[in-house]
């Protein structure tokens, strides 16, 4: 029998805002354990939790974004359970009413038979809710540890519609989720940092069959690639299970990454009951059409409206749009370049470069683009020369990897490592000459169909002229000269 | 009626009088009154003698703060820095607050010094202040009696001349019902009025904090510092604040004062409803028209009243674990181990029944069939005060079924207890103002007390018709 995977993820976003969810501590990553608290996301009796309007924007622009209906009115909630990282005794949340719902994503399909096809995902709902704090369990021999930093840091949770089918769908799903974050600049999209997490719901069934299998809950991926990994052992498990006439147990699991399997954290019958309901402190979050306009006019180009101008307007190949588009701080680099270029037909000289030089630099130093050593306008500026054919390939190279260093413009750099090449035929026309006549040999050859002898001539041109004469010009005035029907010894 | 407030102030600022002259003689009258009430569970007398003294140096500058020469009380679940807040229960034994309520914040800022904070039920759960790990407050009347409850150390202290005025905070009649057992005035402002930041949460839909006050002068003195927007509140309304002293003028002519058959029941205690309609007379002779209304479903009330706090309870005070702060079970053998005793040990009788309650009415499968219905009760019960505010411009009800009763007389009978909020829990179900002033007593001169209801943020209105309610010889402190 051959078995189809139905895998849903909920996908929790932290979000990039200076305070809290409901409190005035910086919501910043990073600091020593327990500096960013304060009595009200400790919890501490008689505190009031007060929503942070920019959490309610940043959701919005995730929610228009993934082209979600906006809830005018939606509740804050509250989810029940006790553990200590947890001060209130429970998380606000939301429950019936979120603020985003019925949305989608679209994925580009990069393998197997369906590559290049696009496949939909929908999006159930995004609701806002707070961050519990830290627990560490692996510091003390005998104790668990606390960090309430990031208790109270806001996260959008996005639920999508089990539409996905395969471990890698969920894998550029959860790519496409970080993109999209990343250029909303709600999210820094990190899974190492937790900034970015996923939980799965996965079951199987066989092909053609339209009712769902027993899923079970995956958590504790902690990277895209392990989404993928522990993805593609639950469908084994689940198929192995039931190709040998067992049955799922509807339980959570968690990811063992270091021994590439899931185990069982708790069954259906100990899940807990939450007992949900509207938070009493806080009024319904309220939006109104001037918000979702304000938000409208935030939200920036996003990645596949980019990819089409690029293609369009400047000719850049589709893979390579694609690829500068991953990042946004990538395409707005980019854009920057051509923007300073004084003949936008550079721009594919500079996606090249970009995409391929640049991104290994990047890589290299650990930076994105926004804070690139070579800027945009020196950049272009080497680019200038290079689609004025004013340097070679090589010396284009050359300079690029000298410029992240060095904060020179390159037509001066160029000029002090003598790179410039001559593509001023005029001046190069008496050295042509002066060879021509003084080679009639060669010239017989080349006439009697020995062409390669035309790299004896670009030779001697390139020996005696004082500067960096272009190649290819020196070559196109010797294939003139030599296919008309001069003579040497006619000068 | 008298305004022990307003005179002191009035002689202090006169200079006939400090401000750290008044505090001294307010800790020595609670140092020989209160070993006899516990209405006083903790006092700062150094903290108390420096913020008299600071009141003090603005009168020297030439300030005049609108309270200075204020010796205030404080309910046990209201936070003030550096302080402790223990809400009379053993889980915050020890617990001191880092934040300041906005509400007692306001009233320290334009002059009032706390002599004390005051006796109640744990975490603002009962009728009797009964409920306290301080032992029970007393009523001043009749020290076998009960001064009514949660806000019982509150309305005692005020009774017997122990403050000016006193903070308490009303979810069901806390403020109103020991107003009435002890024969001074309260009020529980509108839902909103005044900022509850800093009010240790029992139901947080239903919590406000207000002022008991032997005058109504004082009442309003007091009123008009307290209310007004907290952006640190998100329940909290940002509307307009009246001159609240300005509305005890005496005249109520024309006023129609809705008298609801449900609450004039035939079995209403006869003790009660002698002085009551004694005070709607009051209000008549003043030109003021009662009116007979129907409040359709207040039976339903303390029903609906229940479910909706507890349930709010249960999850507010599900932070006391023992994990952070609060009492700590002694070398717990695991988690579990470490919730299980450290509530258990922690909370009261009270505290945990509602806690119990609460946690069962929100659990899956039964939350339509109680929290959704309550809630629908509530709408309902709103409904029926908005109706009736077409046509009537206040209501007048007993604050209580019966007079203070004797200390003990519900222990095995925690219902009876719950049914003595009759009359008051309908209010807070639909966040109007209420105010209980003295109307009278029975023959055997117990304080009875009739209850003001007006529509939101009415206060100035009840303040206005409370002054004619007042019995002319009756004095609180």
């Amino acid at each position: 029998m051959s078995w189809e995977a139905v895998i849903g993820l909920e996908v929790h976003c932290q979000l990039q805002t200076e305070s809290k969810a409901f409190s005035p501590d910086s919501a910043r990553f990073g600091a020593g354990p327990n500096r960013h608290v304060d009595p009200i996301s400790l919890g501490h009796p008689g505190t009031l939790p007060v929503l942070n309007e920019r959490v309610v924007h940043y959701t919005l622009r995730m929610g228009l974004a993934t082209e979600c209906s906006i809830a005018p009115r939606s509740v804050l909630a509250r989810k029940h359970y006790f553990y200590p990282d947890l001060p209130k005794g429970y998380q606000i949340s939301q429950y019936e009413t979120p603020i985003c719902s019925d949305g989608r994503i679209v994925v580009t399909i990069d393998q197997g038979p369906d590559e290049g096809t696009q496949h939909e995902i929908g999006i159930t709902r995004i609701h806002i809710e707070e961050d519990a704090g830290k627990s560490i369990h692996d510091q003390d021999p005998t104790a668990s540890l606390l960090d309430y930093n990031r208790c109270g840091v806001p996260l959008i949770e996005i639920v999508s519609e089990p539409d996905l089918r395969t471990p890698r769908q969920a894998y550029l799903y959860l790519r496409r989720i970080r993109q999209l974050v990343r250029y909303l600049g709600i999210c820094d999209g990190n899974m190492e940092e937790g900034s970015l997490r996923c939980d799965a719901n996965i079951s199987i069934r066989p092909v053609g069959q339209t009712t769902l299998g027993t899923k079970t809950e995956v958590k504790n991926m902690n990277s895209f690639r392990n989404v993928e990994r522990a993805l593609e052992h639950e469908i084994a498990r689940q198929t192995a299970l039931l190709e040998a006439g067992g049955e799922v147990v509807q339980e959570t699991l968690l990811w063992d990454v270091d021994k590439g399997r899931t185990r069982s954290m708790r069954s259906k019958e100990e899940a807990h009951d939450y007992r949900y309901f509207p938070d009493p402190d806080l009024c319904p979050i309220v939006v109104t059409e001037a918000m979702l306009d304000e938000t409208r006019g935030q939200l920036p180009e996003l990645p596949e409206a980019r990819v089409n101008r690029y293609t369009t307007a400047w000719g850049i190949p589709e893979y390579n749009a694609s690829v500068l588009t991953e990042e946004r701080a990538t395409a707005d680099y980019f854009e920057a370049v051509v923007g300073h270029l004084t003949d936008p037909a550079g721009a594919v000289i500079a996606s090249n470069v970009i995409m391929t030089d640049g991104l290994r630099v990047a890589g290299e130093r650990g930076i994105e683009f926004d804070a690139f050593p070579l800027e945009a306008k020196r950049l272009a500026g080497l680019v200038d020369l290079r689609a004025k054919d004013k340097l070679s390939s090589t010396a284009f190279q050359q300079l690029f990897e000298v410029m992240l260093d060095d904060g020179r413009e390159a037509g001066t750099l160029a000029a002090e490592m003598n790179l410039l090449q001559e593509s001023d035929a005029s001046s190069l026309v008496p050295y042509v000459d002066e060879v021509f006549a003084a080679h009639p040999g060669h010239v017989e050859q080349y006439r009697s169909g020995k062409t390669g002898v035309i790299g004896f001539f670009i030779g001697q041109v390139m020996r005696k002229y004082p500067g960096s004469p272009d190649p290819k010009l020196v070559r196109e005035l010797f294939v003139e000269r030599l296919t008309s029907n001069e003579t040497p010894d006619s000068e | 009626m008298t305004n022990p407030f307003l005179e002191a102030q009035a002689s202090l600022f006169e200079g006939a009088v400090s401000c750290r002259q008044l505090a001294e003689e307010y800790l020595d009258r609670i140092e020989s009154g209160n070993p006899a009430l516990n209405a006083f569970v903790h006092t700062d007398p150094a903290a108390t003698l420096d913020a008299a003294e600071r009141v003090d140096a603005r009168l020297a500058e030439g300030e005049r703060p609108p309270l200075a020469g204020l010796m205030l009380g404080v309910k046990d679940v209201i936070c003030q820095a550096g302080q402790p807040v223990q809400c009379a229960s053993r889980m915050l034994e020890g617990f001191e607050s880092l934040i300041d309520s906005t509400a007692l914040a306001a009233l320290i800022n334009a002059g009032a010094v706390v002599v004390g904070r005051t006796n109640c039920d744990e975490f603002a759960m009962g009728s009797s202040n009964e409920n306290s790990v301080f032992g029970r407050a007393r009523n001043p009347v009749d020290h076998d009696l009960v001064p009514g409850g949660s806000s019982g150390g509150s309305a005692a202290a005020v009774a017997a001349g122990l403050c000016h005025v006193a903070l308490g905070s009303d979810t069901g009649g806390s403020i109103r019902q020991p107003a009435a057992f002890c024969g001074v005035a309260g009020l529980k402002p509108t839902y909103g009025r005044v900022s509850r930041f800093g009010l240790v949460a029992y139901a947080s839909s239903f919590d406000s904090i207000g002022p008991f006050a032997a005058g109504l002068g004082d009442l309003a003195a007091v009123l008009q510092v307290l209310a007004g927007h907290d952006p640190q509140d998100n329940t909290s309304a940002d509307v307009p604040v009246p001159d609240f002293g300005g509305a005890l003028t005496g005249s109520v002519e024309g006023l129609r004062v809705g008298l609801p058959k449900e609450y004039f029941d035939p079995s209403l205690d006869p003790e009660i409803a002698g002085p009551v309609q004694e005070s709607v007379d009051r209000l008549q002779e003043a030109g003021a028209v009662p009116v007979e209304i129907s409040l359709p479903h207040t039976r339903y009330g303390i029903a609906a009243y229940y479910v909706l706090t507890t349930a709010e309870a249960s999850s507010n005070l599900a932070r006391y674990d023992g994990a952070r702060y609060g009492h700590r079970a002694e070398n717990p053998t695991d988690l579990q181990d470490l919730y299980v005793r450290s509530r258990t040990e922690g909370f009261g009788t009270e505290v945990k029944r509602r806690i119990m309650l609460g946690t069962y009415v929100l659990s899956s499968g039964y939350y339509d069939a109680y929290y959704a219905k309550a809630q629908r009760v509530r709408t309902l019960i709103r409904g029926d005060f908005d109706a009736a505010f077409k046509e009537v411009d206040l209501i007048a009800t007993p604050a209580t079924p019966g007079p203070a009763f004797r200390a003990g007389s519900h222990a095995d009978d925690p219902l009876s207890m719950y049914l003595s909020d009759i009359y008051t829990v309908t209010a807070n179900l639909a966040g109007i103002p209420g105010l209980v002033v003295p109307a009278g007593e029975t023959p055997k001169g117990l304080p009875v007390g009739i209850q003001l209801l007006g529509p939101a943020f009415s206060e100035a209105e009840l303040l206005r018709a409370g002054s004619v309610c007042w019995p002319p010889t009756h004095v609180s402190a």
